[in-house]
């Protein structure tokens, strides 16, 4: 377990100092795939660092299974290091070395024998899939090989927690995808404790189960995945998450009586809904806006549905809809929401 | 100068006798003080490069400002000290450590202090190539200071260090040219002492010819070994 308490960090500039990190607190459970979000210069890269004390903390700690790595001597920090490894956006591999050199180099630091270290090495290789580069040089490599090279070198000394600083940021849609196959099924067939940071919402929605959405150094929105997305609070939240919609505020402040429908789960996407309720009730809703996204195997998301009438039909509509099952909806008041029903 | 007869037959065929007589010698004595002091400059000159580096503020081990300020300035104080002066300026020190300060050995103690800060900077420059990002790699591996410099900064820049060091040769055999001034043996002394002094033109412009040879192989080699080195370049 991974635990952030009240952690600040600030940097000192020219210009004065920088709040980079303000009075964070996560706790990040053993086996979670645990996403931290949020757009460039929010803090993200920073918050990883002080997650490995790359960066030290100007105020609050991290605890790892209750132990304050503050307070930590440099030996045992580095002991920590092979505990909690990192990948990292530009993969950063050894350019003079073979792919096997890389994989071996942490344990070779730890003092481990030449030989037993290629003998696991030569495992690891073969777990991301590339036993056959072993002799190789990076360069000779993708980009979506490179940063198997680097996941099975952060898997040499059997680590307890993989960091990944945006790990798939420099790669194509599709190598993105299988590099995070290879991360879920790290997680779930080694129990390896994952934390994502990315600036991606594709991201968090393929493999998180939970996530921390950052926002110039605070932590504004924080949950599962599941709740976070269909139900988003924070402005931040919907832009990363609706970001086709940030014009929503506009849809919202012209008048007019709005409800959205946050449908939580596969059964209820299948329901023709508003098709009904028009049958049904004879309200003839019109959808001023619209988003699914499927997460795991569920489908999330909402419409906003902007009702004829008088407050009459609005909470006839309100109790219709409520009836259906997985099914969460919500009086749009402007710029913001009340929520009737869950 | 007098050229007119600088080329006659029986010049050229005393050029050609020296060539076969006393060049190989020469050649002998420029390169093993070159190459020797090269040694020895890198021995010195490696260790100060590398702290350079990693003894900055946000290097991988920060030392004491007043010891990279005093570091800073005695190389750059060795650097701009003319050769040809240095070499006279540390007779006493040679004296110590060879004996005398006459002669090829003796010539290699200047050749070295000569050397040693310029293959301090030229380390720098190399590692200051090396991606921090692999650094940082390293740090977040739990490597320790030591382990960054041998594992990581070091064989990173091996290309690198390579053409600097081809660079280095090179410089420091035009030096032991100029230490053919102060006793120091090898092709600069024989194209001083025997063709510019005793006017045989045709041999000192051999001497320059091999030494140009001499340096051209060098270089080409050690561009060759670079390259060759270099596991960046695909195919």
């Amino acid at each position: 377990m991974i635990e952030l308490k009240n952690l600040s960090k600030q940097f000192e500039t020219a210009d004065g100092s920088v709040d980079a990190l303000r009075h964070i607190n996560l706790t990040v459970q053993d086996g979670d795939i645990y996403g931290i979000i949020g757009m460039s210069g929010a803090g993200k890269s920073t918050l990883v660092r002080c997650i490995n004390m790359l960066e030290k903390p100007t105020e609050g700690g991290v605890y790892w299974n209750g132990k304050d790595l503050g307070s930590m001597s440099e030996k045992e920090l580095r002991a920590m290091r092979r505990r909690i490894t990192m990948i990292f956006q530009s993969f950063n591999l050894l350019m003079q070395r073979t792919c096997l050199k890389n994989v071996t180099l942490p344990l070779r630091l730890s003092g481990m024998k030449n030989s037993d270290a290629e003998k696991r090495g030569m495992e690891l290789l073969e777990l991301v899939g590339l036993p056959d580069k072993a002799n190789s040089y990076p360069a000779q490599l993708s980009g979506g090989q490179q940063q198997r090279v680097a996941i099975a070198r952060a898997l040499a000394t059997d680590p307890e927690v993989l960091l990944c600083d945006e790990a798939t940021s420099a790669l194509d849609p599709k190598t993105t995808h299988a590099i995070l196959e290879l991360i879920r099924e790290i997680n779930k067939k080694m129990g390896i404790t994952v934390i994502v940071i990315t600036h991606q919402m594709s991201v968090v929605q393929e493999i998180c189960s939970h996530v921390a959405i950052l926002e110039h150094g605070e932590v504004v929105e924080e949950g599962e995945v599941s709740e976070v997305f269909s139900n988003p609070k924070a402005n931040a939240t919907k832009n990363l998450i609706y970001p086709e919609l940030s014009d929503g505020a506009a849809i919202l402040a012209e008048g007019g009586q709005k409800i959205r429908i946050i449908y939580n789960g596969a059964v209820a996407s299948r329901e023709p809904m508003i098709a009904k309720m028009a049958v049904d009730c004879g309200i003839l809703g019109s959808i001023l806006g619209a988003s699914t996204r499927s997460v795991g195997d569920l489908a999330y998301g909402y419409i906003l549905l902007e009702i004829p009438g008088g407050p009459a039909e609005l909470a006839k509509a309100v109790s219709y809809l409520s009836s259906m099952p997985d099914v969460i909806v919500q009086v749009e008041a402007e710029y913001g929401s009340k929520e009737v029903k869950a | 100068m007098n050229f007119a007869n600088a080329f006659t037959p029986e010049r050229l065929q005393e050029a050609w006798n020296c060539l076969l007589n006393e060049f190989p010698f020469a050649i002998w004595e420029t390169l093993y003080s070159t190459l020797l002091a090269t040694l020895f400059a890198i021995i010195i000159g490696l260790p100060l490069g590398v702290l350079l580096v990693t003894g900055e503020p946000k290097g991988i081990r920060p030392l004491p400002k007043v010891v990279m300020s005093f570091l800073n300035v005695f190389i750059n104080f060795l650097r701009s000290v003319p050769f040809i002066i240095l070499m006279v300026m540390i007779i006493p020190l040679t004296r110590v450590i060879v004996g005398t300060s006459v002669g090829t050995v003796a010539s290699i103690v200047p050749l070295t202090v000569a050397a040693f800060p310029f293959i301090a900077r030229l380390v720098e420059s190399s590692l200051r190539e090396v991606n921090p990002n692999i650094i940082e790699t390293a740090q977040a591996m739990g490597a320790t200071p030591m382990q960054i410099i041998t594992h990581v900064m070091l064989p990173e820049s091996v290309p690198s260090l390579i053409t600097n060091f081809t660079l280095a040769i090179t410089t420091i055999m035009g030096y032991t040219a100029m230490s053919g001034a102060v006793g120091g043996g090898g092709l600069g002394k024989l194209a001083l002492a025997y063709g510019y002094q005793r006017y045989r033109y045709a041999v000192l412009y051999l001497a320059v010819i091999v030494l140009v040879l001499i340096t051209q192989l060098i270089q080409s080699f050690g561009t060759w070994l670079a390259r060759k080195c270099d596991k960046r370049l695909k195919g």
